[in-house]
């Protein structure tokens, strides 16, 4: 849906930006009442074990302890994490393993007392003067020594610490490969743990207030958040409220339940003060959640002619030491394999398995960055087997227009992937640079690369997707707009401005959004996360938008005579079609309704739209790298993303979330990786010190192009776009480094340490 | 919020002194980039400060009039950089503190604390020892100057002895004059990093510029304090500025660095790029020093 002079598709300014510019947008900490108690929380110094006893003693008699809680003082109400809506068949619910602090200690940093104190300062005394003894167990850091027997023991319920397998079975695996002439590729793939690095860390704040308990919150989910907090207290989550303001970031992280339940119930327990936990940045590093670590093993046999005969797939998916978002991650990765490159013979299977490290979660991606590292470095490989062009080797063989996924029933409209590839390859020169790079010698060496990604919209079939909106008219003929969806810096507001705009009719700078959600008001919402914000709430915003606007024409026809089929609202006026003519203004309308003696009435609207689609998002990078041989360095030196997400709401709120996307890529692939110390589980750089996020000098100018075609299935014809730009820049960057230097990579991050490895077994250095 | 127990701000540097002596157990605090980020670890959390970060007197670089160039020990970073006698004499110490951390930290952090805190990562430590720089320090028994490569003693600790703060670093005429050096800081990124290691080097060449009659070659993070290459050194001096003699000097500083093993680094990894390091930041020295190779 396009109005012919609408703001959809125009680069209106975000609603949001004089206030965060002005530094004057108030984010959690800033709400918070200055007298608030502040929590700290004791992490275990051991990766597995069980604490046999905490010594309060000392840290009771620091000035300023108000109160000491330690794992034997909670509550035994097991709750689950993961930022999936609830589902009401148990089967299908999110593994409840968390308890708000544990004597059973499953990795080095895990949460086992809390502290309550009137300041900063005595907290940090406190948690640093309590002593905890505790009894030691043998832990395990990787998968595949998780997975043998005898390896230590997370969960009681998951037997060599597999939380899940699932396999895929199409055609027959075995007898394919017994096709004469067939070239068989094998790899190995690795990705790292690493974490979000959201600018805001995870902070809340808790009190009491007519025997509810609030919590205003850092967090993509305020409505989830409340369901869990009440799962957590063991109390009705009505009783619950969640509120969140503007956030710094989530990226994923904040898509899980971390310390608010914790925050709820210490305010419980020292009467209802308000208490703030803030989480300070090696804490979120070693304690909130990470992006899982998947070892992939991908076995291709194609023929001559370049088709696939038979491919196999295995993952085995670090989940760290609790389950979190579990397997969603590892299975979408697999789900994926054989839509990408189409074959009839595929055997896949995915395990995911905890191990005494932080817990894996939500990331943006989701999965797919990990599998395309994985799956498009494999790619390169085939190709270079075939000796073929790795472009024109997935012209052949990448999804083809017309596809249809048997699971979820998404289409692939249009020739997506080919058309966004041959986008970028004219853009990028790709070319050309193939040619002058074919052959170089020398120290420094330069070469180009590229990648394509899989990517799909919101949780649909797997999970609910829903979304709900309110619009109220005010006096002036503007509205307040309000979804459970949340901005989370992506510009989410500013997009459902501009749709609630071009539906009711009014201009865009007349639609107020509401932004911040708080549970008690916001309609129902699941959150931020999946890609799914521009879509899925598309949907009320255009149903509750035109509600509204029925009873606009409505109150129109009462007012002026007029018949409801000859009236329009168009740029906040009542317009008589037939003639063009302005009849009244919608303020004109708005205050007469509001004040009317006779026939008085509030102009609002509400509604709930249950989505049962999903749509496909696709796109690929192009990039060039310049690698320094004998200093071991790979460095970006142009970069390329291409998408097609639909059509674009906000062009230029559209480019800066690819960007930030392809920062991440650039870091996932070049420098960021958390290390734990093998003989302790101790995570070693959980600092933005040592831990090497890219900055952006570590980057060149990020460049983002568009095909937009129109997503038949969206009110809007949007589809995602927040979590796919970070999908494909790792293995682009991988394959660029192949072409420079010969030297194919499996793993991430490229950083100097393994350039060095894999130089000196190439004997270049 | 910091966890201190209190803080005392000196007026002057006597006065500094003698709070030092009156508090024996406080902590010196100058920009406070590295002091603030220990307290708040916990390190240091509960510390007596004495803050000299007042002491205007310690700020900017002067030639005195033997040519000795003074840097007062609280001039920030960015200052250093920007100061056109460190642009005229030594370049190389404006680049090289250039390169620390973010715009922010090269604000506030000085380079009398860079060089107290004893670590040997530091941007300014290995081409102060390049320079063969002289700390200058003030304490109870008055001034006392020492050369730099005494000034560290292990890791972490350097020569400050009670109730002494650091007031100047002096670059004598001789040090400098007749040579051009370069910098390379080696890191995982290109900024908000500090240094997997880090090069200084500076040459003098003969006349014609055939020669090097003098060559100075400094690490850091090539042992656990930084140091100079003085095997590769020797082996540089009276040399012809060759390509081959390059790499000859630089296939010698592994008779000379030291690095570990350790989580950020492997000691191979970083042996071998002492020697990339040498030769590169030698053969920039060249150039700059009107040299061709």
């Amino acid at each position: 849906m396009k109005e012919k002079n609408g703001v959809i598709g125009k680069s209106v300014k975000r609603v949001d930006a004089f206030e965060k510019v002005t530094g004057r947008a108030k984010y959690t900490d800033d709400l918070c009442d200055r007298n608030a108690y502040v929590a700290k929380v004791l992490h275990s110094t051991i990766a597995h074990g069980y604490v046999k006893s905490i010594d309060t003693a000392e840290a009771e008699k620091i000035p300023g302890v108000v109160r000491i809680v330690t794992c034997f003082d909670v509550p035994k109400n097991y709750f689950p994490t993961a930022g999936h809506p609830w589902s009401t068949e148990p089967a299908h619910q999110d593994v409840a393993d968390r308890l708000l602090l544990t004597d059973h200690v499953r990795y080095y940093g895990d949460d086992v007392a809390a502290v309550v104190a009137e300041n900063e300062v005595a907290a940090a005394q406190a948690v640093r003067a309590l002593k905890v003894e505790y009894e030691e167990l043998p832990f395990v850091l990787d998968v595949h020594k998780a997975m043998e027997d005898g390896a230590p023991q997370l969960h009681e319920k998951y037997p060599n610490n597999i939380l899940a397998h699932t396999s895929i079975r199409n055609g027959d695996y075995e007898n394919a490969i017994k096709e004469p002439g067939l070239k068989k590729v094998e790899g190995w793939y690795q990705t790292p743990t690493v974490q979000h690095c959201h600018i805001e860390n995870p902070v809340c704040y808790a009190y009491m207030e007519q025997g509810r308990v609030v919590v205003v919150s850092s967090t993509q989910i305020p409505h989830i958040c409340r369901r869990v907090v009440g799962q957590a207290l063991g109390i009705p989550w009505g009783q619950v409220r969640i509120i969140k303001p503007y956030i710094g970031g989530g990226f994923g992280n904040k898509q899980d339940v971390l310390y608010e339940p914790l925050c709820a119930y210490l305010s419980t327990v020292v009467g209802g003060r308000t208490v703030k936990l803030e989480i300070p940045r090696e804490e979120t590093f070693s304690s909130t959640r990470v992006r899982h670590a998947i070892h992939f093993h991908i076995v291709s046999y194609v023929r001559e002619d370049g088709t696939y005969a038979a491919r196999k797939f295995e993952s085995f998916s670090d989940q760290g030491a609790y389950a979190s978002h579990g397997h969603s991650i590892a299975a979408k990765g697999m789900g994926c394999f054989p839509q990408l490159y189409p074959c009839p013979n595929i055997e896949a299977d995915t395990y995911t398995v905890f191990t005494n490290k932080a817990a894996s979660g939500a990331m943006r991606g989701y999965g797919i960055p990990q599998a395309m590292f994985a799956m498009e470095s494999h790619t390169d490989d085939v190709a270079r087997a075939l000796g073929v062009s790795p472009y024109e080797f997935r012209m052949k063989n990448v999804m083809p227009k017309g596809f249809t996924d048997g699971f979820s029933k998404n289409v692939n409209y249009y020739d997506t992937f080919r058309e966004c590839m041959e986008k970028g390859r004219k853009e990028f020169g790709y070319d050309k640079r193939l040619e002058k790079y074919a052959h170089q010698t020398g120290e420094i060496r330069r070469g180009v690369g590229m990648a394509v990604f899989w990517y799909n919209t919101g949780v649909w079939p797997i999970s609910l997707e829903t979304s709900a909106c309110r619009m109220v008219l005010n006096q002036d003929g503007s509205i307040q707009v309000q979804v459970g969806e949340t901005e989370i810096g992506q510009g989410a507001d500013t997009a459902f401005a501009q749709m609630a705009a071009d539906t009711v009719g009014i201009p865009f700078e007349m639609v107020h959004v509401v932004s911040t959600q708080d549970t008690d008001i916001t309609p129902f919402g699941t959150g931020a996360y999946a890609s799914r914000q521009t879509y899925m709430a598309g949907f009320s915003i255009r149903q509750t938008g035109e509600l509204l606007k029925a009873k606009i024409i409505e109150t129109a026809c009462e007012l002026t005579r007029q018949m409801k089929e000859n009236l329009d609202v168009v740029d906040g006026n009542i317009v008589r079609t037939t003639d063009g003519d302005i009849l009244m203004s919608l303020g004109e309308l708005a205050t007469e309704k509001l004040y009317s003696l006779t026939n008085n009435g509030h102009l609002t609207a509400e509604s709930s739209y249950q989505i049962k689609n999903n749509a496909y998002s696709f796109g690929c990078t192009f990039v060039e790298v310049e690698v320094d041989i004998p200093g071991c360095r790979a460095q970006v030196t142009d970069i390329l993303n291409v998408h097609d997400c639909g059509q674009l709401i906000n062009p230029a709120l559209a480019e800066a979330q690819v960007h930030g996307g392809m920062s991440m890529g650039i870091g996932y692939a070049l420098s960021e990786k958390l290390l734990y110390d093998e003989r302790t589980g101790r995570p070693l750089n959980n600092n933005l010190l040592d831990y090497k996020l890219s900055t952006f000098m570590d980057h060149p100018d990020l460049q983002a192009s568009f095909i937009e075609n129109y997503e038949p299935t969206s009110a809007y014809g949007t589809k995602a776009l927040g979590e796919p730009p970070t999908c494909s820049p790792a293995p682009a960057i991988r394959n660029a480094i192949l072409q420079a230097t010969g030297v194919a990579l499996n793993e991430i991050p490229m950083r100097p340490h393994l350039l060095f490895d894999e130089f000196k077994k190439a004997e270049l250095i | 919020m910091y966890d201190m127990k209190a803080l005392y701000e000196a007026e002057s540097v006597q006065d500094a002194v003698r709070l030092l002596e009156e508090h024996p157990e406080a902590q010196i605090i100058a920009g406070g980039s590295d002091v603030l980020v220990q307290m708040r670890e916990g390190k240091r959390a509960g510390v007596e400060l004495v803050s000299i970060y007042g002491l205007d007197e310690l700020r900017g670089v002067k030639l005195e009039e033997d040519g000795t160039l003074r840097i007062g020990s609280l001039t920030s970073f960015s200052h250093i950089t920007k100061d056109p006698l460190i642009q005229k004499y030594i370049n190389v110490l404006g680049e090289a503190v250039d390169m620390v951390g973010g715009p922010q930290i090269r604000n506030i952090g000085t380079i009398g604390g860079n060089t107290c805190n004893g670590v040997t990562s530091a941007d300014s430590a290995s081409t102060l020892h390049a320079w063969d720089a002289v700390i200058e320090l003030t304490g109870p028994q008055g001034v006392r100057l020492t050369p730099i490569k005494d000034f560290y003693i292990k890791a972490g600790k350097v020569d400050l002895r009670p109730a002494e703060i650091q007031t100047g670093i002096l670059i004598r005429k001789e040090s400098y004059e007749g040579y051009a050096g370069h910098y390379i800081k080696y890191a995982m990124r290109n900024a908000m990093d500090i240094a997997t290691l880090g090069c200084s080097v500076n040459v003098k060449l003969s006349a014609d510029k055939k020669v090097f009659e003098d060559v100075r070659i400094a690490y850091g993070v090539a042992g656990p304090v930084p140091m100079r290459a003085v095997h590769a050194e020797e082996a540089g001096r009276g040399l012809e500025v060759t390509d081959g003699n390059i790499e000859k000097i630089g296939d010698t500083v592994l008779e000379d660095v030291t690095p570990r093993d350790s989580w950020r680094a492997s000691k191979a990894f970083r042996e071998h790029i002492s020697k990339v390091l040498c030769k590169r930041a030698l053969r920039e020295a060249v150039l700059r020093a009107g040299g061709a190779v």
